[in-house]
Order: structure tokens, then C-alpha cells, then sequence
């Protein structure tokens, strides 16, 4: 029976000429408008230019890896933060307690939560539809409540950085260069990732998936392992800048790393943007830090700027549901060869 | 034998939906299922294909055990098949559905290969001219066809058609009949169908089985399974069909 | 044995109250296939509603819950056409998105209103002694309610023809529609009710607890449990799955530290979805 033997599912990424267009130019695009986006504090030499664009990188970052479960496999992730949490967590406790370098605590912080999602992807992940969701809105309310009970952790209190680590990476001022370049360099391999996924084999399995994943099964999608392996590879960027993220702010408490809303937060950008797509996170991430930091300056809107926010995320919901790339590639066929 | 079926059944609760099916299957020829409504025809496809296991009896492909297996499992041992009520991956090009099946049926292929035999396929069931379009715009007739050319492309042994003909206009059905028939002759494909339209499924069987009640009550050539009686009592609770069918 | 007898009565209590919010939880899902995120806000506005009334006019909280139940129907008919109606056939990920504007909004204003600061009802009914159990009487009270108010959910469902075409469009809306139910107003009837549900059990939490604008997200995470728990979709089991939270919730603290009690409670949450998702007493009544 060796002929009926089956190739193992994409170790290598190929990518679709015929069925994506000239997909090399959609990447170009997207990592040009990343690029960008990195070098405009250089343009304007202010800290605040630096601060909201490492937002938005983080934004994208988050938005790029949760695409490849929900918008390519459609599996809603309500509770995506618990990577960004958990990576965090394991990696801040690395970096304070055991004195590890930044690399290394990043790494183990990425390879913590994928081992997470791998473990956690077995179980849940044949949970459907919306008990997946609730499911995973449980598993980051009771990692946070658990950490919160967690001694090592430093449980309801968290754990600060000695600021004297900072020196290591050329003082504090540096430092915050450094973080800054290391997530815009994250934010490009994670889009990366993303894209390969999207035009390899791996990622046809997946959006196979998320059309009918009963009728991908009968095809020979092997739908267990192809989830799992989205979930581990959704997870992993989460967890590495969760850990530079509170490198950078010094501290982490269970409550802003297990936040639920940041979550949902990431959720709104990826619809936004338009799911399923490679662009579609990043000019999605792009948009919502844009309007929100409009509505929390704004004088009108400053006091109401979450129900604001509401109110637009509704409009989007009923009546943009395909986000804006979604909408640009329906409307205008011909550019699907360019916004992937 | 490339399939054979020992005592299979099915119990859904108190529901004796299949009892004790059995059959062998050469390779290279066509067999008909046929029976009236809820006979547990699509049952057994799905028993065989693994989307149930079975209650009882063996499935035996290619000379091996496979009962409840799992779905891919079967598809990549060289078993595809089609849905009843089509199941389209709507938001993909007609290309990339076929290319799915391709890459992930009997052979495994690269993207790059896979999406080669897609369009080889398509022009198979004449369908190319479609190719760039989204499988969710498709109209009844060309899904059919579509199901089938995703089906054909996973390079499979042997292919269960489950109704592709219901639903279909005169001209179509005769287009699709000649698929079926060049794809037992040019593919060497084994094929079992599913089918209401008598004069279609009498005309491209080799061998037809008829199920009623999850019972095999007949099994022989066309004109046999035509002139038996139980067929045909078991076909008067469905008036127009057993009309038809007298009327072949 | 006395403080576990007290703390476990004291739950109970409390676990009536917790299976009405949680009621109202599961019949939109067993209705529409919807799970309300804006569940918790209105919990909230139910605790608001009773401050104001109760502040304003001076009522009795029990009379203000009343009002506020009416407007909590409105509001979730009101919510159900705007935001719910259109994306009611859409994907998961649309109704979950849509009823979280529907959360932010509410707490956007809520928030830029009342603040964030925390605020109660200044209300008291004593409390009766029975042995070594004391026990605050406003929350008996809330209990007996929240009895009252399940058991006119029951015969509403079971003994009225409204009740009648929301089991029917629970179970097959299409046939329900094809039998002439008018399936649309009656998934409107529907969400209100689950709303109204909501927005008492924040009435009656208000008359005992200390809450804010954002105090609804807890009793909303709660819900999830004591849904799952008593199986989505089925209101009755809602309300026992209630009461299992509220003892669970009595007990552990008696052998272990308060702040463990989320960890068992999601991971309970999280096992049942994975071993039983029917819930302990069948998904759909």
C-alpha cells in the first residue's frame, strides 16, 4: 500500500502562482507599508511618533497571528490574549527572577505559549462555532485567575524589572530604541508568516477548513492536526512580544496581561481589515489605533470614545462585514493581484 | 475485490437505518444503488466512507480493513466521493476547490502539481471556463459537476456519487451520464452510484443493489433488478418512481 | 459544620439569583444561537436602574425591579433589531461582535454618566437568625424572587401561546415560520426577555452587593459557567446550574483561599465544554 501513502502536510511553502496572481507583489506591498511605518519616528525624531507606532506594530503583530486561525480556518478566538499573557509572563519571570538575556526570555516566552496551544489545541479545537469561543474566553480567565494565584509569579501583585537590566541593552533611552526595532522586526516576520501560510498547501487545508470542514475531511484535509498546527503557529508571535511588551513597560500584573477587551480589541482590528486576507490585519490594526487615538485626544468624543468605538465596530458588523480589503477585492476584482 | 461490504449495519438510537449489507465490488465496474427514499442508501456511503462508523459487519478496501476509519484516512487510501446536497467551499475559486482535492487526496500532491491536475480536470467535466470564479456563485448543475471534478482529482481507486444527477434539466443529465461513463472508461475509475433517475442509473450500471427499509432486497444486473418483484413492491410506496420504473 | 451549613445556605441564595441572570443567558442562545456580550452591561444597567428609582423616587427596591424588568424588555427588543436582526444568519463571530458594540456602547456612556466609582442601594431588611445561621434578608428575599421569576418564565414558555412559538422557533424556525409563527417579532420577544432576565438579576444583586458600571462582566463570566453548566439553551437547567455555582462558591472558601474560587469555576467551565457540552441537564429543553 505504499503508493496510497500520503505526503506529509507542507513541510515546505510553496506558493500558488496559479491560483494567487502574482502573490510576491501583495507581500511587497504589505511589508513596504510596514517598513514605513518603522522608519516615520526616525523621520520625525519624536518619542511620541515612536510610542504610537510601536502600538500599532504590536497591533499588527497580534492581528496577523490570530488571522491565520480565525481568518483562515474560522475558528473564533475569543481569548487569544492568553498567549500574549502567558508568553509574558514565563518570559518577565525569566528576564526578573533567573536573570536570562531579552533573546532568550523571548524565545522561551514564544515557545511557552506554543506548547500552550498545542496542548490546549488537541482538546478545545473540536469544540465549534461558538462554544470554541466560550471555551477559549475559560481557558484566559482561568489561566489569569490562576496566575493570580501563582506564588512564583508574584500572584495578584506581578513582578518589576530591576532597572538596572536595562543597562545590559544600553540604558533605558536605548532601550526603548531597541524594543522598538526588535517588534518592528517581529511585525515583519510574523506578516511574513502569515503570508506563506496563506499561498502554501498548509494554508488551502485550512481555508478548506473554514468553508466545510466536515466536506475538507472527506477531500483528506486531516483537519485535527491542520488546526493545531494553526493554533501553535497563531500563538507564538503573541507569546515573544508579550514578552518585550512588559520588558518595555517594566512590570506585568495578571490583569493587563490576561485583559479579555484586548482581545476582542485584536479581534476588531482582524474584521476591520478584512479576515482571511494578508493586508487585511495590518491596515485594519492601522485604522482602529488611528481612530482611537483621534477619540481619546478628541475634546467631543475623549468621554465617550469606547461607546464611539461601539458604535463603529456595529456599522462595520452589519454592514462592511468583509472588513475593507474583503470589500476593495470584492468590489474591484482585478485588484485581488495586489491586496492578498 | 477493490471494496467489499460484509454485514454491515447502522443503528441510530432505535432507528435500524442499514442492516447486514453485503456486497463485493470489482475493480472497473459501475454499480447502482437504488431504493426508495430513506432506504439508507447515503447510510452506507457514509459507512463506507467513514463519516459513521459502522454497528456492525466490515468494510474491506483494497484488501484491507478499514471500518471506521476516518474520513481523510479513506480519501487517502483512494476513496472519494460526492455530497448528496453539494457542499461547495463557497468562498474559494472553482480552481482552488478542485486544487484541494488534489493536494490532500490519494497522491498528496505539491500545490504546484495539484493545481496542474485541477485544471485538467476541469476541462474533464467542462468546467474550465469557470475557473476563476467563486465556488459560491456556481448554479445547481455546475456545483454537480464541480463535486465531481474535486472528487476526480484526488486521483481516487474508487468514487461514490451520491445522486449527481437530481436536480439536473434533460441535457444535463445526459452530459453528466457521459461523464460518468468516460470516467469508468478513460480513468479506470470504480464507481457507486446513488440514483433516482431510473433510466439514467439502469443505462451506466453494470451491476445495480437495491436497498429498502436498510435492507438489500435485490442485487443483479439492470434487467433483473427491473423485473423483480420485491423492487417493484418496494417501489410502489413511491408511485411516480415505480411508474418509472414499469415503464423502462 | 455550622459555618460549612451557613455558607453553603448563603450560596444557594445567591445561586438563585446568579441562575436568573443566567437564564436569560441561555434562552437567547437556545432561541437564536446567539451569546449576548452585552449580557454583563445590562446586568449592569439592571443595578443602575434600581439605584436611580430607588434613589430618585425614594421606591421600594422590589417595586423599582418591576420597572426596571419593563425597560429591560425595551432595551433588549430595542438591541435585537438594531444590532442582532441583520447578522442573525451570519457567522458566529458577527452576532458575538455585534452584541460586544452593543457592550461597549453601553459601557462607553455608562462609564462617561456614572463613572466608574462604586456605588449601592441604601436598603435593609434585617436578617433572620435560625440557629447558628444568620442570613441577610435581603438576600432571602432575592432568592424567593428569583424562584418567582423562573417560574413565571415556566409557564410563560409552557402554558401561553407566546411562550408556545418561542419553543417552536427554538427548535425549527423555518417550520416555526412555515406554521405561520411570526419568527422574526418572536426572536425580538425573545432577546427581551433574555434582557429582561438579565437586567432583574442586576436589580436584585444591587438591593445586597456594592456594584459599579463595570461590575456586570463578572456575573456575565458566571452566566457562561452556569450555562454551560445546565446546558445551553435550556433555561431550567440555567437555574440549577445556578445554584451549583452559588454552593460551589460557598464551600471553597472553606478549605481553601477565596481567590481560587475563578480558577475551579473556569476550569470546571472549560471541562464540561469539553466532556459534556450538552451541560449536565441536556443542551435544549
Amino acid at each position: 500500500m505504499s503508493e496510497n501513502k500520503v505526503a506529509a502536510p507542507a513541510k515546505k511553502l510553496r506558493f500558488m502562482p496559479q491560483l494567487a496572481g502574482r502573490p510576491y507583489l501583495g507581500l511587497s506591498l504589505t511589508l513596504a507599508v510596514i517598513v514605513i511605518m518603522i522608519l516615520w519616528p526616525l523621520v520625525t525624531g519624536k518619542d511620541i511618533t515612536r510610542e504610537t507606532v510601536f502600538t500599532i506594530l504590536l497591533s499588527v503583530t497580534l492581528a496577523s497571528s490570530l488571522n491565520i486561525l480565525l481568518g483562515y480556518t474560522g475558528y473564533v478566538s475569543f481569548g487569544h490574549v492568553v498567549f500574549f499573557g502567558l508568553g509574558g509572563y514565563v518570559g518577565f519571570y525569566l528576564l526578573a527572577i533567573q536573570g536570562w538575556s531579552l533573546w532568550m526570555a523571548m524565545l522561551a516566552g514564544g515557545l511557552s505559549s506554543a506548547l500552550l496551544a498545542y496542548l490546549l489545541g488537541r482538546a478545545i479545537l473540536r469544540l465549534r462555532g461558538a462554544y470554541f469561543a466560550l471555551a477559549t474566553i475559560g481557558i484566559n480567565e482561568a489561566m489569569r485567575a490562576f496566575i493570580n494565584n501563582f506564588k512564583p509569579f508574584g500572584g495578584p501583585i506581578g513582578m518589576t524589572l530591576n532597572f538596572q537590566v536595562y543597562r545590559d541593552y544600553g540604558g533605558a533611552s536605548q532601550a526603548l530604541w531597541m524594543v522598538f526595532y526588535t517588534m518592528g522586526a517581529l511585525t515583519l516576520l510574523a506578516v511574513t508568516v502569515s503570508f506563506f501560510v496563506r499561498t502554501s498547501k498548509f494554508g488551502l487545508g485550512l481555508l478548506a477548513i473554514r468553508e466545510d470542514e466536515d466536506a475538507a475531511e472527506v477531500m483528506g484535509v486531516v483537519a485535527p492536526k491542520a488546526k493545531t498546527w494553526a493554533y501553535v503557529l497563531s500563538a507564538i508571535f503573541p507569546g515573544i512580544i508579550g514578552v518585550l511588551f512588559f520588558f518595555k513597560n517594566g512590570s506585568i500584573e495578571p490583569a493587563p496581561a490576561f485583559r479579555l477587551h484586548f482581545s476582542i480589541e485584536t479581534i476588531v482590528m482582524v474584521m476591520l481589515g478584512g479576515q482571511g486576507t494578508v493586508l487585511g490585519p495590518v491596515v485594519g490594526s492601522g485604522l482602529y489605533q488611528g481612530i482611537r487615538g483621534y477619540l481619546l485626544t478628541s475634546a467631543i468624543f475623549k468621554n465617550i470614545q469606547l461607546a464611539v468605538a461601539g458604535g463603529l465596530l456595529l456599522l462595520i458588523v452589519l454592514f462592511v462585514p468583509d472588513g475593507v480589503i474583503g470589500w476593495l477585492r470584492h468590489r474591484f476584482p482585478f485588484l485581488r493581484r495586489v491586496l492578498q | 475485490m477493490i471494496l467489499q461490504v460484509e454485514g454491515v449495519g447502522k443503528q441510530f438510537g432505535g432507528l435500524q437505518a442499514l442492516l447486514d449489507v453485503t456486497f463485493d465490488l470489482p475493480a472497473g465496474q459501475i454499480l447502482g444503488l437504488i431504493g426508495p427514499n430513506g432506504a439508507g442508501k447515503t447510510t452506507l456511503f457514509n459507512c463506507i466512507n467513514g463519516v459513521y462508523a459502522p454497528s456492525a459487519g466490515r468494510v474491506i478496501f483494497r484488501g484491507e480493513d478499514v471500518t471506521a476509519s476516518k474520513t481523510y484516512d479513506m480519501a487517502h487510501r483512494g476513496l472519494a466521493r460526492t455530497h448528496q446536497i453539494v457542499r461547495p467551499l463557497n468562498e474559494l475559486t472553482v480552481r482552488e476547490n478542485v486544487t484541494v482535492g488534489a493536494c490532500f487526496g490519494r497522491e498528496g500532491h505539491t500545490l504546484g502539481k495539484a493545481s496542474q491536475i485541477a485544471d485538467e480536470v476541469l476541462a474533464f467535466v467542462e468546467l474550465s471556463d469557470r475557473h476563476d470564479q467563486l465556488a459560491g456563485s456556481l448554479n445547481v448543475g455546475q456545483k454537480k459537476r464541480l463535486e465531481m471534478a474535486r472528487a476526480l482529482a484526488a486521483q481516487p481507486y474508487l468514487l461514490l456519487l451520491d445522486e449527481v444527477l437530481a436536480g439536473l434539466n434533460p441535457s444535463e443529465i445526459s452530459r453528466m451520464v457521459d461523464i460518468v461513463k468516460r470516467i469508468r472508461d478513460e480513468r479506470s475509475v470504480t464507481i457507486i452510484m446513488i440514483e433516482h433517475v431510473m433510466h439514467a442509473v439502469m443505462n451506466v450500471s453494470d451491476r445495480i443493489i437495491v436497498l429498502d427499509y436498510g435492507e438489500q432486497i435485490a442485487e443483479g444486473s439492470p434487467e433483473e433488478v427491473a423485473n423483480n418483484p420485491k423492487v417493484i413492491e418496494a417501489y410502489l410506496g413511491d408511485p411516480e418512481l415505480a411508474e418509472q420504473l414499469l415503464n423502462e | 459544620m455550622d459555618f460549612i451549613l451557613a455558607s453553603v445556605i448563603d450560596g444557594l441564595l445567591l445561586g438563585f439569583v446568579y441562575g436568573v441572570a443566567a437564564m436569560g443567558l441561555t434562552l437567547i442562545w437556545g432561541v437564536m444561537n446567539v451569546i449576548n456580550l452585552s449580557h454583563g452591561p445590562i446586568i449592569a444597567l439592571g443595578m443602575f436602574g434600581v439605584y436611580l428609582i430607588f434613589g430618585a423616587f425614594s421606591l421600594n427596591p422590589y417595586v423599582a425591579i418591576l420597572i426596571v424588568a419593563v425597560l429591560g424588555l425595551v432595551l433588549g427588543v430595542a438591541i435585537y433589531y438594531v444590532a442582532v436582526q441583520r447578522v442573525i444568519n451570519a457567522p458566529h463571530l458577527s452576532t458575538l461582535l455585534a452584541t460586544f458594540s452593543v457592550n461597549m456602547i453601553i459601557i462607553g456612556l455608562g462609564t462617561a454618566i456614572f463613572s466608574a466609582s462604586p456605588r449601592n442601594v441604601e436598603f435593609s431588611l434585617g436578617s433572620l437568625t435560625l440557629g447558628p445561621i444568620t442570613l441577610l434578608g435581603t438576600r432571602v428575599v432575592a432568592a424567593f424572587a428569583a424562584m418567582l421569576v423562573a417560574g413565571a418564565l415556566y409557564l410563560f414558555l409552557y402554558r401561553t401561546r407566546y411562550g408556545r412559538y418561542i419553543r417552536a422557533v427554538a427548535n425549527n424556525r423555518d417550520a416555526a415560520e412555515l406554521m405561520g409563527v411570526p419568527s422574526n417579532r418572536i426572536l425580538a420577544l425573545s432577546f427581551g426577555l433574555g434582557t429582561m432576565l438579565a437586567a432583574i438579576a442586576g436589580g436584585l444583586i444591587a438591593t445586597f452587593f456594592p456594584f459599579t458600571i463595570l461590575a456586570g462582566g463578572a456575573y456575565e463570566l458566571k452566566s457562561f459557567v452556569i450555562g454551560v453548566l445546565g446546558g445551553l439553551g435550556n433555561p431550567i437547567g440555567a437555574l440549577f446550574g445556578g445554584l451549583i455555582l452559588g454552593v460551589l462558591e460557598g464551600i471553597i472558601p472553606t478549605f481553601m483561599p477565596t481567590t481560587w474560587v475563578p480558577v475551579v469555576e473556569f476550569l470546571l467551565f472549560v471541562l464540561i465544554l469539553l466532556v459534556r457540552p450538552q451541560g449536565l441537564f441536556g443542551a435544549k429543553s
